[in-house]
């Protein structure tokens, strides 16, 4: 199992100012908000996540990357105090969440992956429902205006859109005013104004201290929003660490030409294996060094060969994720 | 108390905004009453239906609201993820059990509100009238229908339920002496309808508000156990999701 652990990521502190948690629940700067140690849940016989352990750290957005299935969900679940560990340790803010979840409530914004409303409640409705479930003073009115529907205040969750609806639980995780925030997909469904809008408001969330933790599959959000990325397979956690981290050692050039180029002659002529990776669609696994990018352009020149989409660089994290669950497979 | 009021509100903002939970609480009750009541095609085996009818039907409004319209709702909030989300406020399991359950004794207010003068007007004239005994049965009637209807929505998905709970509401309104008398039902149905805290409430009510049930130390004892035993079994099958 390939597992990058960031130094120091179990000790650093709030971004945003906001001070991180003591064993007691209070706040002290330098210790993370989310510390899993040892995780293992199981359903009967099925073990869905296996001896788990990472931290998030306050002021930051953690992505939880992971195929269906994976143990994203169970284990962002034990961390609500929603599901009970079978074995290992969590604490969120300081507090065990499978004991003190109350007092964690108070501190903790959650997003369903989908659902979690009364069908015929109406969006300013539910969005005060919360705030004042929460107490601690945000307004509604303004929280629906923040996620972009003040002209769907009267509209009834069942009559929302997907994207309305994330959007809508989005705004009542804020309604707690949340030192750390659970969500799960929260851009699924969404449009692309409605996905600018929610990755302006998680990027908030982060600068004002808050530790966000971001499960998704969408691994286009989580290289646009997370600071860190933790990806998950088959209930173990295969990676952990930066994106520059994970892409650290993987460069590549990429590039789109003709279906029937000769793989085989352009890595004799650069020096270099080439595959097919996709249609049109050839990849050079190695750093992108100008005299190796000149060579590879001039012979597509020279066969007569287009050069489109050409990318050069780090790997995607499409890529790394594609290559760290493969490897794992390969392991187990 | 501020977050159980909260979502008191709420609950009772929903259920009258719901058209289906209105017809089945109030709409259907007060129907049956005033139709049977005009109309004498009831086998009821007194001189005037409403005598028989007004406490078979404060029995059925109770049924209504504390098992139908709190299963059902229960049940889809199950389905829809309402429950595990409140889950995570700091509401707790507490407080939202408390809530319903003071929803379901509002709307239980309002339909007697409605019923009683409603039965009166129509001619109901009880022989006695012991009504802090009435509301005794009436509580116990709604802890076991609750009960009930709390184990139906823990376990069955949202249209299961509403379709088991539905069909469980109209197996109840004819075998449970609510409009019906027992007498006119056959022996051996008649046994188990003495049994289902349907006819042991109608039973009890009609003892209570008029002298007229057919065995009321049974009942009284039947209701009793529905309502110690329901509750128990529907907290230990109840999944929150």
């Amino acid at each position: 199992m390939l597992r990058l652990v960031r130094p120091g990521c179990a000790t650093v502190g709030g971004l945003g100012g906001t001070p991180g948690p003591t064993d007691d629940g209070g706040s002290v700067s330098g210790v993370a908000a989310v510390e899993v140690s040892g995780l293992t849940v199981r359903y009967g016989e099925l073990e869905a996540v296996h001896d788990v352990s990472f931290s998030a750290a306050a002021g930051e957005i953690t992505a939880v990357l992971g195929p269906n299935g994976a143990g994203k969900t169970s284990t962002i679940e034990v961390c609500e105090g929603y599901r009970r560990a079978t074995a290992g340790s969590v604490r969120v803010l300081g507090l065990d969440p499978g004991t003190r979840q109350r007092e964690l409530s108070e501190r903790m914004g959650v997003m369903l992956q989908e659902g979690g409303v009364y069908p015929s409640a109406r969006v300013l409705d539910t969005v005060r429902h919360y705030c004042a479930l929460y107490g601690k003073g945000a307004d509604p009115a303004s929280l629906v205006q923040q996620v972009g529907l003040a002209d769907r205040s009267t509209a009834a969750w069942r009559h929302l859109s997907g994207g309305e609806k994330q959007r809508v639980s989005l705004a009542l995780a804020m309604a707690a005013k949340p030192e750390v925030a659970f969500l799960d997909e929260p851009t699924s469904g969404v449009d692309v104004n409605g996905r600018d809008t929610i990755r302006t408001i998680v990027r908030g969330l982060a600068a004002g201290g808050c530790a966000v933790v971001l499960a998704t599959h969408e691994l286009d959000e989580a290289e646009r929003l997370a600071d860190r990325v933790i990806i998950f397979d088959q209930g173990h956690l295969i990676a952990d660490g930066t994106l520059a981290e994970l892409r650290r050692g993987h460069d590549e050039i990429r590039f789109h030409s003709s279906p029937d180029l000769d793989t085989a002659a352009l890595a004799r002529s650069i020096g270099m294996v080439a595959s097919r990776v996709g249609h049109d669609e050839y990849v050079i696994d190695a750093p992108p060094h100008p005299r190796l990018m000149a060579q590879l352009t001039a012979w597509l020149a020279d066969q007569g060969h287009p050069l489109t989409d050409l990318r050069a660089g780090a790997q995607r994290l499409e890529d790394v994720f594609r290559r760290l669950t493969a490897e794992d497979g390969d392991e187990r | 108390m501020r977050r159980f009021r909260t979502q008191l509100r709420t609950e009772l903002q929903l259920v009258t905004r719901n058209g289906e939970q209105l017809l089945l609480t109030l709409g259907i009750p007060v129907l049956l009453l005033v139709f049977f009541s005009l109309v004498d095609v009831l086998p009821t085996g007194t001189e005037d239906s409403v005598d028989f009818l007004a406490p078979g039907v404060l029995a059925l409004a109770v049924m209504s609201t504390s098992m139908v319209s709190l299963g059902i709702g229960t049940g889809f909030e199950r389905s829809y993820h309402v429950l595990k989300r409140l889950g995570t406020t700091p509401l707790g399991r507490g407080r939202l059990l408390a809530a319903k359950i003071a929803s379901v004794a509002v709307v239980e207010l309002v339909q007697f509100a409605i019923l009683v003068p409603v039965a009166y007007a129509l001619g109901w004239s009880p022989a006695t009238s012991n009504w802090p005994a009435a509301i005794g049965a009436v509580l116990l009637g709604t802890m076991a229908f609750a009960g009930i209807g709390l184990t139906f929505a823990g376990r069955l998905r949202g249209e299961l339920n509403l379709a088991a709970l539905n069909g469980l509401y109209l197996v109840l309104l004819l075998l449970g002496g609510m409009v019906i008398p027992f007498a006119r039902l056959p022996g051996a149905i008649r046994a188990v309808a003495h049994a289902l805290p349907s006819g042991a409430l109608a039973d009890v009510l009609r003892e209570t508000l008029g002298g007229n049930g057919t065995r009321p130390g049974t009942s009284w004892l039947v209701l009793a156990i529905w309502a110690l035993v329901a509750p128990l079994i529907a907290a230990a099958l109840f999944r929150w999701d």
